[in-house]
């Protein structure tokens, strides 16, 4: 605990991730207009009033960004968490069986590998539809096929260990092993690994809506602004820029966090 | 160590590319089955609620929706296998002829992306583990960390204000491609969307040369070969620069997943005619032939891509080429 602030990186990486979730979560609280509320001209300039100019319908661009947060952030970290619960849960279970269902497991993960995470997704909303549940559960789906080797190696690697093969001739019951010996050992990887996850459910995300299939107009969406200024990139810039830069700035956050959480993490077990 | 008979390295390429085409096949059917998922009348869904029973009836008959399920996959399959990938939806062409010139397109795209990213990581990589430690390197290192994180399409955002519209107007900001001409005649149009994939491609690959290329300079036998008194430039040379290029090789064909997808989105940003492209305009209008053969496609690339990858690097690691494990 004594380490989290002491790490330059993780200290930067905390300190951007804060910065725009706040901007996400209270961000409603302070926009000014609703998000489809149209209070100037299209593609109109920044004025008194309107410091970041109007969209191209003439909603006001910073009440659309204050909005426009919550839904990616929301979004990205409930498909993160759903992927690892579930991905550490199947490897596990798949390393704990072996045989015949640890295969099935890899077989049906490298499948699901050879799709780009996008195009999976793609197929999936364009089918059933762009309700949120269903785009988390997506992006759940295929960032599991990482996790679930990850979590199979590593408790692979923990089944070898002397403590677990004593747990074992003592005769304790596989569940207890499974979750007093096992799952201890193979947790702050897999936080690590999440850390991770963040920042590609966060690059998916924005992108689904960027393509048009994420959040529906006309409510607010970082990515989804970007796919409707796109046009007026030469007039008003703005519009496109800010969202543009908070995905950035969020995305770079949390893979800042991750791998200055990461090196800690392997730092402590080398010094021990 | 026993040098075991060919026959096991031959069996396990048997066995990598059997691996291989069940993935495909695979593939196949997930595909096919994320387009049969539509919850309701498929037919309905794609024309709308106000299509007349005439126009309903025949998208049915064309869909094949009056037979059974396990029968209209064989026959799409069929179809694939002898090059029919059936007409599309929309335009009413055949896929294959639609998909053809994009295919090149997108090969371009991906080939000049992949060749400049693969230099480039193989230099600054190079040149980080060198300096390892050292304040290049520092910079180097975390620069590829914080572009690694940004999306695709931010990447390509930023490019077109820099480049196409606001700061230095010297590109065009869409890929209007010529049809009918080779993409590599019109570069101009080639390097935004080229450079995007670049930034998102290279810093992954980079830090996986740095970090093998400075675990084999600290390995045990740089260091012997050092305490013989073997030149550093020919330590570098001969020993660490080899045993980094494997891990890179795993490295681009397992990044060929990331580089299709972010193509995709690439290839949106900048209205550049390519696979993704046709991939992304075929969902918004749910023009399933398209939406299957691009998607197969993409996959099936995919599996082929790392097939070869494995047997490119078990010919480049002596240890692997004799079969064991």
């Amino acid at each position: 605990m004594t380490l989290l602030p002491r790490d330059r990186q993780v200290r930067a990486g905390a300190l951007l991730t804060v910065l725009v979730v706040l901007v996400a979560v209270l961000g409603p609280v302070a926009a000014p207009y609703a998000a489809d509320e149209l209070v100037g001209p299209a593609y109109g300039a920044p004025a008194p009033g309107a410091p970041l100019g109007y969209d191209y319908l003439g909603a006001d661009v910073l009440s659309r960004v204050l909005l426009g947060g919550r839904s990616l952030v929301l979004t990205t970290v409930c498909a993160a968490v759903l992927a690892l619960l579930a991905g550490a849960t199947i490897g596990m279970l798949a390393a704990w069986t072996g045989r015949l269902a640890d295969r099935a497991v890899l077989w049906c993960a490298d499948v699901l590998l050879a799709f780009p995470h996008l195009v999976l997704v793609l197929l999936a909303v364009s089918m059933l539809g762009r309700s949120r549940p269903l785009v988390v559960a997506t992006v759940a789906v295929t960032l599991l096929p990482g996790t679930v080797r990850l979590a199979r190696s590593l408790t692979l690697g923990v089944m070898r260990q002397e403590y677990v093969e004593a747990a074992r001739l003592l005769g304790y019951p596989r569940r207890r092993i499974l979750f007093r010996e096992i799952l201890p050992n193979v947790t702050t990887p897999l936080l690590v690994h999440l850390g991770a996850m963040l920042t590609w459910s966060a690059g998916l995300i924005a992108a689904m809506s960027f393509l048009g299939y994420g959040v529906a107009a006309p409510a607010a969406d970082w990515g989804l602004m970007v796919n409707e200024n796109h046009g007026g990139l030469r007039i008003q810039p703005w519009a496109v820029l800010v969202p543009v830069a908070l995905i950035a700035l969020f995305a770079l956050g949390v893979n800042t966090l991750a791998e200055g959480l990461g090196r800690t993490v392997a730092r402590v077990e080398e010094e021990r | 160590m026993s040098r075991p008979a060919t026959g096991g390295r031959g069996r396990w390429l048997l066995r990598r590319v059997a691996y291989g085409a069940t993935a495909v096949w695979a593939t196949s059917v997930v595909v096919f089955a994320a387009t049969q998922a539509l919850p309701s009348d498929p037919a309905m869904a794609i024309l709308g609620g106000d299509a007349t029973p005439e126009s309903l009836a025949r998208l049915r008959l064309d869909l094949g929706l009056d037979r059974p399920l396990w029968q209209r996959y064989l026959d799409w399959l069929g179809g694939v296998l002898t090059g029919d990938l059936g007409r599309s939806l929309d335009s009413g062409t055949d896929v294959a002829t639609l998909l053809g010139g994009r295919i090149a397109n997108s090969l371009a795209l991906l080939l000049l992306a992949l060749s400049v990213a693969v230099a480039l990581a193989l230099a600054l990589g190079l040149f980080a583990a060198l300096r390892r430690g050292g304040l290049a390197d520092r910079v180097v290192t975390s620069t590829a960390v914080s572009l690694q994180a940004v999306p695709g399409f931010v990447v390509a955002v930023a490019l077109i204000v820099l480049l196409a519209t606001t700061v230095w107007p010297v590109l065009p900001a869409a890929s209007l491609l010529e049809p009918g001409l080779s993409p590599f005649a019109q570069l101009h149009y080639l390097v935004l969307p080229a450079l995007t994939l670049v930034v998102a491609e290279t810093p992954y690959l980079l830090r996986q040369v740095r970090s093998s290329v400075v675990e084999a300079l600290e390995s045990d036998y740089a260091t012997a070969a050092r305490l013989r008194g073997v030149p550093e430039r020919r330590v570098i040379w001969r020993h660490a620069l080899p045993n980094g290029l494997v891990p890179a090789v795993q490295a681009t064909a397992l990044t060929t997943g990331v580089l299709l997808g972010g193509s995709l989105v690439v290839e949106v940003a900048f209205s550049y005619p390519g696979l993704g492209g046709a991939l992304n305009a075929a969902v918004g209008a749910r023009d399933i032939p398209v939406i299957q053969a691009a998607a197969l496609l993409i996959a099936g690339g995919v599996v082929v891509v790392n097939l070869l990858a494995d047997l490119v690097t078990v010919l480049l690691t002596p240890r692997l080429r004799t079969g064991e494990s």
